[in-house]
């Protein structure tokens, strides 16, 4: 099983993450779930180049980006559930507002 | 070795096809079910790299918290996925060109990375955990400590973001003054009433 394995794993996941921001971007939801897979492939990578090099400081910076996945999904979604409260949509082009 | 190879070969599929479904399907819970399949099985290909440390991690805090905070949200919002995906496959084109662009660059540059991953793999004379351990608290105190300030502001943006006044809004509470400057005269009202007739 070689590095190449794992690293095009971890392209095919983060395509899915863009390509699902591009198909599903009415809903932001399914949006903060595509970033969740980004950040998913981009800790693939970390591990696999941590396993591969005989490095455990990949593995540390896996441990952050998941610190930072985590206030990302709670800010997001925080954020989601007031503007939901406010205009009843999660409708990402009527967020809108601040357009002027 | 053709054991973990065909381990990887599964989960790296399961892992494949469980993040199409979570891009695909219809219904916004199934998205967060193939979400959760997706970090299950993730989660065994860092045990393949002898990364046990991260795989209970994303376990613990993905399935476990995420996950779970994602479906809280899903449920509460009651939306229609339906209606949102309506003009969806307007922008099918684009995602699909962009998407293929991606992934296309992403192979050629990594399928010639040369120089990296020719070592052998270490092998680990000290468990994951130990050897994650010894480094997060020396070289990378500082930003473990950052970090820790960012779950914390985290933190507190998200319970200011969604709590809500509940004054005026059907909650009673004890107002002690207003309950000591009441007199008899407005809270007891004195009835005759005839036997039979009923208040």
């Amino acid at each position: 099983m070689s590095l190449h394995h794992y690293l095009i794993l971890g392209a095919f996941l983060f395509t899915t993450g863009i390509f699902g921001i591009f198909l599903n971007r009415r809903n932001v939801i399914i949006i903060l779930m595509s970033i969740e897979l980004l950040l998913l492939a981009v800790n693939i990578n970390f591990v696999a180049f941590s396993h591969y090099n005989g490095d455990v400081g990949g593995q540390i910076f896996t441990f952050f980006v998941l610190a930072v996945a985590a206030a990302e999904a709670a800010i997001g979604l925080a954020i989601l559930v007031a503007f939901f409260r406010n205009r009843a949509t999660i409708d990402v082009e009527q967020i809108d507002s601040l357009k002027g | 070795m053709m054991v973990v190879d065909f381990i990887f070969y599964a989960f790296a599929a399961v892992t494949a096809l469980a993040a199409v479904g979570v891009i695909a399907s219809r219904n916004q819970v199934h998205s967060v079910l193939f979400l959760i399949l997706t970090f299950f099985s993730t989660a065994a290909l860092f045990v393949l790299l002898d990364a046990e440390f991260l795989a209970a991690l994303l376990i613990m805090v993905y399935m476990g918290a995420v996950a779970v905070l994602f479906m809280f949200v899903v449920m509460m919002l009651d939306m229609e996925a339906d209606e949102l995906r309506q003009q969806a496959l307007n922008h099918l084109p684009l995602g699909l060109a962009v998407g293929v662009l991606i992934l296309i660059e992403l192979v050629v540059v990594l399928s010639h990375a040369h120089g990296v991953g020719q070592g052998a793999p270490a092998g680990a004379p000290v468990s994951n955990t130990l050897a994650i351990g010894r480094i997060l608290y020396t070289q990378y105190l500082y930003p473990f400590e950052v970090v820790s300030l960012l779950l914390l502001v985290a933190l507190i943006g998200a319970v200011a973001l969604t709590l809500r006044s509940r004054r005026g809004s059907g909650v009673k509470r004890q107002n002690i003054g207003h309950q000591l400057a009441r007199t008899r005269g407005e809270a007891v009202e004195l009835v005759q009433r005839q036997p039979g007739e009923g208040a």
